[in-house]
Formats: C-alpha cells, sequence, structure tokens
C-alpha cells in the first residue's frame, strides 16, 4: 500500500501544519491576550484576570449571555426533537408526497444567507403581531439549527445496517417499537451531536438574532457585535475565551459521545 | 391529496411535525418577503402600508392587486448603490471562493495522504473552528490586524515596513477574514472525496510512467471534482449574503448586497426596499441553491 506515488510528502506535511495554524493562531492568540494585565490590548502588561472579574461585573453582558444561554437550550432541545422526526422520515419513510419539498426545506437553510432568513422570519412575526423577545428568537434558531440536526442524524441513519430494524419486526415488533427498542439506542450518539451542534449555532448566530429579537432582549453574540463596532476591549478577549471554553467543554463531549456511538455500533452489529 | 396517502407508513408521520414547522417558519415567511417587497414605504410601526389584508372582502383584495408596485425593484435595479453592491457581492464570493479552493485542496489532500489514525484527529482539528463562535474568530482578527496590533509589530521588528500598515477597514482584511471562516467549509468535503478514493489508481499511473504532478492532473484531480462542486457551493451561496464580516474587516466606501439590506432595514427602516434586495438576492442564488440541494440529495440518497 505504502507505495511511491501515495507516500506522504513534505508538501503534504507543510500544507496541512499551515493550514491548521492559520485556523488556530488567531484564537490562541485571542485566549493569551485575555489574561494580559494591561488596559491597553496590545501592550503586554503581565498575566492578569482582571478582564473577567471585568465581565463579571458588567450587568448588561451578564444578562445577554444568559438569554443566550437559555435561547440556545431551549432551541437546540425543540430543533433536536423535529430534526430526529425528519431524518427519520426521510431515510425510512417511503416515499411521500411533497418529499421534494420536504427534504428542500431542510437543506436550503444550510446555506441561505442569514439576512434573508433574519429578515423573513421578522416579517412574519410582524405580521401575525407577535411580542419580540426570547422566544421569536428561539423560533427563528430552532428552524436553522433543526436541518444541521437532521442532517447530522440522517448520516448516522444511513450508515446504520437496516437488518437489524427488520430482524426486531420479523420477530413481531411493530415499526413503531422496532424503532424505539433497535434504532434509536443506536442513534442516540447522534442525536446528542446534534443538540451540541444546534447550542453552539444558536450561541454563535448574530444576524438572526439581531433581525428576530426585541427591545431588551439582547443575546450575547448582539451584544459582544455592538462593543466590537466600538473598538477593541480587552474584556471582550476575556468573554470570548470563556464562551471558547464553554464551546470546548461541548466538543469534547460530543466527541465521547461519538466514540461511544462507534463502540456500541460495532458491539450491536458486528461487521 | 388526502393525509392518509401521503402519510400511510408510519415513519411518515414523523414527518408531519417538522414538516408543518418548515412550511410555517422557513416557507411562508418568505411570502411576505414577497408581499412587502411589494408595498409602500411608510413612516409608520411596521413601516410599510399593508398591502392586502385577506380579511376584506373581495373588491378590496382585488384593489389591493391593483396597487402592487413593482416601484422597489425598480429603485433596486435603477440605483447605481444597489447594482454595485450586487455585483460587488458576486466579485467577492467569487474571489474567496477561488482563494479558498487553492488553499484548501492542499489541506485537504495532505489530510487524505495521513496515516488512517491520523486522519480522524485531523478532521476532529478542521471542525472545532467551525464549532468556536464567528465572531469571536473575525474579533480575533481585528486584534491581530489593528493599527498596533501583532502583525504590524511583528513586521515593524523584522524592518519588513517602516511605518505600521493600515489591515483593517481593506478588502484584504475582508478577503483574509472570509477565507478564514469559511475554510472548514471548503476542506471538509474535498477531503471527504479524496479519502474514498483508491490508492491503487495512482500506483497505475505512476507505473504506467505518469510523474506525480501528471497523475494528479490526470488522475486525482478530475476524481475529486464532486468534492470541489460542494466546496464551492458551500462557500459561495452564504458569501454572496454575508454581512458580519465585511461590516467588521472592510471599509465602508463599498458594501456587499447583505450590508445594504441590513442598513436600508435597520439604519433607514425601509423595509420594502430591504425586502426587495431579499428577494433579488434570492433569486440570484436560485441557481446555485438548486444545484446544491440535488447534489445534498444525491448524496444522501448514495448513503442510504
Amino acid at each position: 500500500m505504502a507505495s511511491h506515488p501515495n507516500k506522504i510528502s513534505r508538501f503534504n506535511i507543510a500544507s496541512l501544519a499551515l493550514g491548521l495554524a492559520f485556523l488556530y493562531l488567531p484564537i490562541a492568540i485571542l485566549v493569551i491576550y485575555s489574561f494580559n494585565g494591561s488596559r491597553l490590548v496590545t501592550v503586554w502588561g503581565g498575566w492578569s484576570l482582571r478582564w473577567y472579574h471585568e465581565f463579571f461585573a458588567d450587568r448588561a453582558m451578564i444578562d445577554a449571555a444568559w438569554m443566550s444561554f437559555r435561547v440556545a437550550a431551549t432551541s437546540a432541545t425543540i430543533a433536536t426533537l423535529l430534526g430526529t422526526l425528519a431524518a427519520v422520515a426521510l431515510s425510512r419513510g417511503e416515499r411521500f408526497r411533497g418529499r421534494t419539498l420536504f427534504s428542500g426545506m431542510l437543506y436550503a437553510p444550510l446555506v441561505m444567507p442569514e439576512v434573508i432568513t433574519g429578515l423573513s422570519l421578522l416579517l412574519l412575526f410582524v405580521a401575525v403581531n407577535a411580542e419580540r423577545g426570547f422566544w421569536t428568537v428561539t423560533i427563528a434558531h430552532t428552524t436553522l439549527t433543526l436541518c444541521f440536526v437532521a442532517v447530522v442524524v440522517q448520516s448516522r441513519l444511513g450508515s446504520l445496517d437496516r437488518s437489524l430494524e427488520e430482524a426486531a419486526m420479523d420477530l413481531g415488533c411493530d415499526p413503531a417499537r422496532a424503532f424505539l427498542a433497535v434504532t434509536l439506542p443506536l442513534i442516540w450518539p447522534a442525536i446528542i451531536a446534534g443538540w451540541m451542534l444546534a447550542f453552539t449555532l444558536s450561541l454563535d448566530d448574530l444576524v438572526i438574532a439581531s433581525f428576530t429579537t426585541g427591545p431588551g432582549s439582547e443575546t450575547l453574540p448582539i451584544r459582544i457585535y455592538s462593543e466590537v463596532r466600538l473598538g477593541v476591549k480587552p474584556e471582550i478577549n476575556a468573554i470570548c475565551t470563556l464562551v471558547i471554553g464553554l464551546i470546548a467543554i461541548v466538543i469534547v463531549a460530543a466527541s465521547l459521545a461519538s466514540k461511544l456511538s462507534s463502540a456500541q455500533a460495532k458491539s450491536a452489529a458486528p461487521m | 391529496m388526502s393525509a392518509r396517502r401521503i402519510f400511510a407508513r408510519p415513519a411518515r408521520f414523523a414527518a408531519i411535525a417538522p414538516y408543518v414547522w418548515m412550511v410555517l417558519f422557513f416557507l411562508v415567511p418568505f411570502g411576505f418577503v414577497l408581499k412587502i417587497s411589494l408595498s409602500q414605504t411608510a413612516i409608520a410601526q411596521p413601516p410599510y402600508v399593508p398591502v392586502f389584508d385577506l380579511t376584506e372582502d373581495f373588491a378590496a383584495i382585488k384593489a389591493a392587486f391593483a396597487a402592487l408596485s413593482l416601484d422597489n425593484f425598480r429603485l433596486l435595479v435603477s440605483d447605481n448603490l444597489y447594482v454595485l453592491s450586487y455585483l460587488r457581492s458576486l466579485v467577492v464570493a467569487a474571489v474567496s471562493t477561488s482563494i479558498l479552493l487553492l488553499v484548501g485542496y492542499p489541506v485537504a489532500y495532505g489530510m487524505a495522504r495521513l496515516p488512517r489514525r491520523w486522519q480522524s484527529v485531523a478532521m476532529m482539528l478542521v471542525i472545532v473552528p467551525f464549532w468556536t463562535s464567528f465572531l469571536i474568530r473575525i474579533y480575533a482578527w481585528i486584534n491581530i490586524l489593528q493599527h498596533d496590533g501583532l502583525l504590524n509589530k511583528i513586521l515593524l521588528a523584522l524592518h519588513l515596513v517602516s511605518t505600521p500598515v493600515v489591515w483593517l477597514s481593506t478588502d484584504s482584511a475582508m478577503y483574509l477574514g472570509i477565507v478564514y471562516s469559511y475554510l472548514p467549509f471548503m476542506i471538509l468535503p474535498l477531503y471527504a472525496t479524496l479519502a474514498k478514493m483508491d490508492p491503487a489508481l495512482l500506483e497505475a499511473a505512476s507505473d504506467l510512467g505518469a510523474a506525480p504532478g501528471r497523475a494528479f492532473w490526470l488522475v486525482t484531480f478530475p476524481l475529486s471534482l464532486p468534492g470541489v462542486v460542494a466546496g464551492v457551493l458551500l462557500c459561495f451561496i452564504p458569501i454572496v449574503g454575508e454581512f458580519v464580516i465585511p461590516d467588521l474587516l472592510a471599509g465602508s466606501d463599498s458594501l456587499m448586497i447583505g450590508q445594504t439590506l441590513w442598513l436600508e432595514f435597520f439604519t433607514n427602516k425601509d423595509w420594502p426596499v430591504a425586502s426587495a434586495a431579499a428577494v433579488l438576492l434570492l433569486l440570484l442564488l436560485l441557481a446555485p441553491l438548486l444545484f446544491y440541494d440535488r447534489l445534498q440529495r444525491r448524496q444522501l440518497e448514495d448513503a442510504r
């Protein structure tokens, strides 16, 4: 296998290393500077937790973070429920009328420019006279993230051995029971990973939230954005580092879940 | 079309809830965008004249239809400001997608050449930044690119420049930000096709006397085209409508359409014109969107 043309070359290694350095260096610099004691963002004034204290004393920022957290948790939960159902319908259901429209509606938001999604949802909320705030942002985020959940779960369902479900049904399970007893435990880790993806996407979103939120209910990205527009502030470095830390925890949990998933899949379905 | 026929088998029932949700919150809102794009601006709350009201009788609805106007669209295609920002969006998206392809391909290629065990690690490393906040990653670059930021410090220390270079509020900063943010979207589909490729093909090419470079262009690249197309679409479509990156990193003398839409909506409070801009943007993206949808569906059908 490791014959000459397929050997990894120095060029391969170099491009990989440069690519990864490009992806990580800016974030690393940001994290380091969040511990900078100096008020001047560009002068190193020794290690300090000063900006973290500043953040925890900033009432408006804390409120925004709490709002973001609630929106992310709620919308991710609804999105996971609906996205999983959609994935099951697409990969297990027989052809039904409107299936093309259905899958189109699920794939389009993945690439749709956020300004369009945000504007259109806002116009809907205004038309039905909904009070804008927590729930409108949550609905908007659910709409976007359920599509990501559907793709994640669908790809897991696609790689599952269908004979397991068929065996359960041959043994007398009705389709619903076969799904609950056999399929669901196997795709559970993908569902968890989908929830986490939805959670971080919601936590991250600026554009859609800006359109759909109302006065007095800012999310964290909206707050950060308005601060960043005024210039670089060391406190923002600290907040960003905290968010990165939270997301890192989520990623580690998600990768553990997927490890568990492949181990489980192997033990359930010896290849 | 009876409900019974649509969802005859149990798994189809699963479609009902997400179907209703997406129709309600994805499809129907576009109807409102279309409707408001055809109405007049007004100084009111909400700031537009309602075009028609379904609670009225037929005559009123007919009158309302007669009052529909394409004025907003006429404004968009006749005013240079909008035409230029559409053009700029397309140019920026095309240029950045090309850079992304040039940068992303070697990285994806390197990943596919790694030993199996390391491939999943490399993939994880590429995915992680995608999970990290978009806004935070752009902000990290503002830190580096500002007047007395790290980049200028390094350049000054190396005596490559004698005075600090202005990086922020330039197109180069914007391109850098876009390439940085969208790189994982380009690398992952490329890697997916490159990793699937049979190594025996390259061996055969080499046995038949092809130099590595020639073998790459004759064998590897053509076979990776599906990944190239997927990566290009995955980047190009959202970049056309990008708002945050040009807003924070580019100068304010020429705007992308996403920024123009934002400005009309939030600053000028001109909802009808913003809606018309959204409709035109959507029309512009319709062809690549449909193409992407087909690609995505085929891929998932293959996986079934």
